[in-house]
């Protein structure tokens, strides 16, 4: 019986040929990922566990990117205990504000995920990463202090759903971000609950690398436990450049053995947007009707690669943001913010009359820099639009593409591209 | 492991912000997280809840976010277990890896009304409605999640292995 992409990395890291779904396996894990909310918790598991060091001072990765540039003092205190531990341990792979990204814009940019790892990440989104063909998941503190330790981390293998994204060409506007809201709206957001989602299809070999990156960030939000594409010359493209040590390219058997296998066709799907207050309560663009909006955000590690900013910019141009909308911009690295500076993209955004700001999630945790007051409505890229998501508990959350954020933040009111053109 | 408390219940797909809002997370202090636990889904949880108590709910429970602040604020705030439908997949292990039971059963879920006096059997997965007088069967803990259980978490099972 042939293997999944999933299970061939899975057994490749416990030391196997061969396992099934439903076993329980200990896996030597390439990256453990942590960052300024959940390192701190996990620090204070892994002083208890009593070794001295942690396990391979390449693969510990801890990024501040969540409460920072420090939002008070209590934050500052937290991401300060992170530092310090980097700094003991002598982490290469400490990235400090300035030259810091989100986490999930950042590993993949600098070359430390690469396709056939096992990664973990105390941080849900960490099954980004699936997008290069690698086994990648979110876990907590205790299993990220744990995995810094041992270098070692438990699994139960997962039962794959193959979706098939059949269709060459997407509808004008349409991106990574509506294919999976799409697949969410349709499965539900528990719909993948601890398998692994598996993305294939013509429409996924045509799509970029920044919108692969996007589909597997959300697989969580359909209860997945991890995305995956295999790689293929668009991948190959992407590391080309970035990858610093060796890595395995892995794709599933023909006769591998799917839970399900769920098809698609792309030329059904219209830009979507999910309404409050779960990501599975999706609708195209043209059912959406009147929501008057009073902030559109665009970023996260969802939508804030370069291909995100280009498409906003170009529905912007020539136009100004709403009187009554704050548009916030989030570039999801320092790199993402440079290139977005020389291609004129921050200057037009600012002419709109955006605001600009450096990496940070910021808003997407309802954190700082742009949270809603009660009442308030938010057009935003970002993954999550649960109650309180991004401020007060009785305000609301859109969720959508670049385009329709940017078309929204200029018409006042949820609305797709075509409307400003 | 033995548990007897009241029952709260809540609804489908509670996730990890209504557990425990982000904005809070600042700071790691259980007490202080406590302090606001479940406060998005009942603002007055926090205060009606009393050590040993127990939380009722439907499916996929603690969807979201990876935090662990989930599972360690209901900790601190005295719930002793959670019974639910389903759980979301990173709230589940990290439940197990700090300790805080938790057990499947749709049926326990459909047969329990908030306020009803429950006990629960951990090790043999069995849930006592004592109120209505009625018993369910949840799914059983794979062994190896019951080693987890038994070493008191993941830390000290990590612990014991990396010194053998
Ligand atoms: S951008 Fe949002 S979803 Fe992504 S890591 Fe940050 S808080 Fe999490």
């Amino acid at each position: 019986m042939g293997m999944t992409i999933t299970e061939k990395i899975l057994a490749a890291h416990a030391g196997r040929e061969h396992v099934e779904p439903g076993e329980l396996i200990n896996c030597k894990v390439d990256i453990v990922l942590g960052n300024d909310i959940t390192a701190p918790v996990a620090i204070r598991e892994f002083e208890k566990i009593g070794v001295p060091d942690v396990f391979d001072k390449e693969k510990v990765v801890l990024i501040p990117d969540h409460f920072t540039p420090n939002k008070d003092i209590k934050s500052a205190e937290q991401a300060k205990l992170m530092r310090d531990f980097a700094k003991k341990h002598g982490l290469t792979n400490y990235f400090e504000v300035g030259r810091m990204g989100i986490e999930h814009c950042l590993l993949p940019e600098q070359g430390i995920v690469l396709p056939g790892d096992v990664v973990i990440g105390a941080d849900s989104h960490t099954c980004t990463y699936g997008a290069l063909g690698a086994f990648s998941t979110g876990v907590g503190s205790t299993d990220m202090a744990a995995g810094m330790a041992s270098g070692e981390v438990w699994f139960k293998v997962p039962e794959s759903i193959k979706f098939v994204f059949n269709g060459e060409q997407l509808n004008e506007w349409v991106s990574g971000k509506d294919l999976i809201l799409y697949a969410i709206g349709d499965i539900g957001v528990d719909g993948a609950l601890y398998e692994a989602m598996e993305f294939t299809g013509p429409a996924i070999r045509s799509l970029s690398m920044d919108g692969r990156f996007t589909m597997a960030n959300m697989a969580i939000e359909a209860g997945g436990k991890n995305g995956i594409i295999a790689p293929d010359e668009v991948t190959m493209e992407y590391i080309k450049s970035r990858a610093k040590r060796p890595y395995k390219l892995y794709t599933s058997d023909d006769d591998a053995k799917y839970e399900r296998v769920i098809e698609y066709d792309v030329a059904d799907i219209e830009p979507q947007v999910a309404f409050p207050h779960l990501p599975e309560n999706t609708k195209p663009i043209s059912e959406v009707g009147t929501v008057e909006i009073d902030q559109s955000i665009i970023g996260s590690c969802t939508n804030g690669r370069i291909e995100d900013l280009r498409i906003a910019a170009k529905v912007l141009q020539g136009h100004k943001v709403h009187p009554d909308v704050r548009l916030v911009i989030f570039p999801g690295t320092q790199e993402i913010y440079k290139q977005a500076m020389k291609e004129g993209l921050i200057e037009l955004f600012i002419d709109a009359g955006g605001a600009v700001s450096t990496p940070t999630c910021g808003p997407c945790l309802g954190g700082h820099m742009g949270i809603l007051a009660k009442g308030e409505r938010s057009i935003s890229t970002t993954n999550r639009n649960f109650v309180g998501r991004m401020g007060h508990p009785e305000s609301e959350i859109y969720l959508s593409n670049p385009a329709v954020a940017a078309a929204s933040a200029i018409l006042g009111r949820i609305a797709g591209p075509k409307e400003v053109e | 492991m033995e548990f007897q408390g009241r029952t709260w219940k809540f609804g489908a797909d509670v996730d990890t912000d209504a557990i425990i809002p982000a904005r809070y997370l600042n700071t790691s202090d259980p007490g202080e997280l406590a302090k606001h636990c479940m406060e998005d889904a009942d603002p007055e949880f926090p205060n009606k809840v009393r050590p040993g108590d127990i939380i009722i709910a439907g499916k996929n429970f603690g969807c979201g976010s990876s935090r662990e602040h989930a599972p360690i604020c209901l900790k601190a705030a005295g719930v002793s277990c959670v019974i639910a439908k389903s759980f979301a997949r990173i709230f589940y292990r990290n439940s197990f890896n700090i300790g805080l039971p938790i057990l499947e059963s749709p049926q326990a879920v459909d047969g329990i009304d908030e306020g009803d006096e429950v006990k629960v059997d951990v090790n043999n997965g069995v849930i006592y409605n004592l109120t209505k007088g009625t018993s369910f069967k949840s799914t059983a803990i794979p062994p190896f999640m019951q080693e987890l259980i038994d070493a008191g978490g993941l830390i000290n099972f990590v612990r014991r292995r990396l010194k053998g």
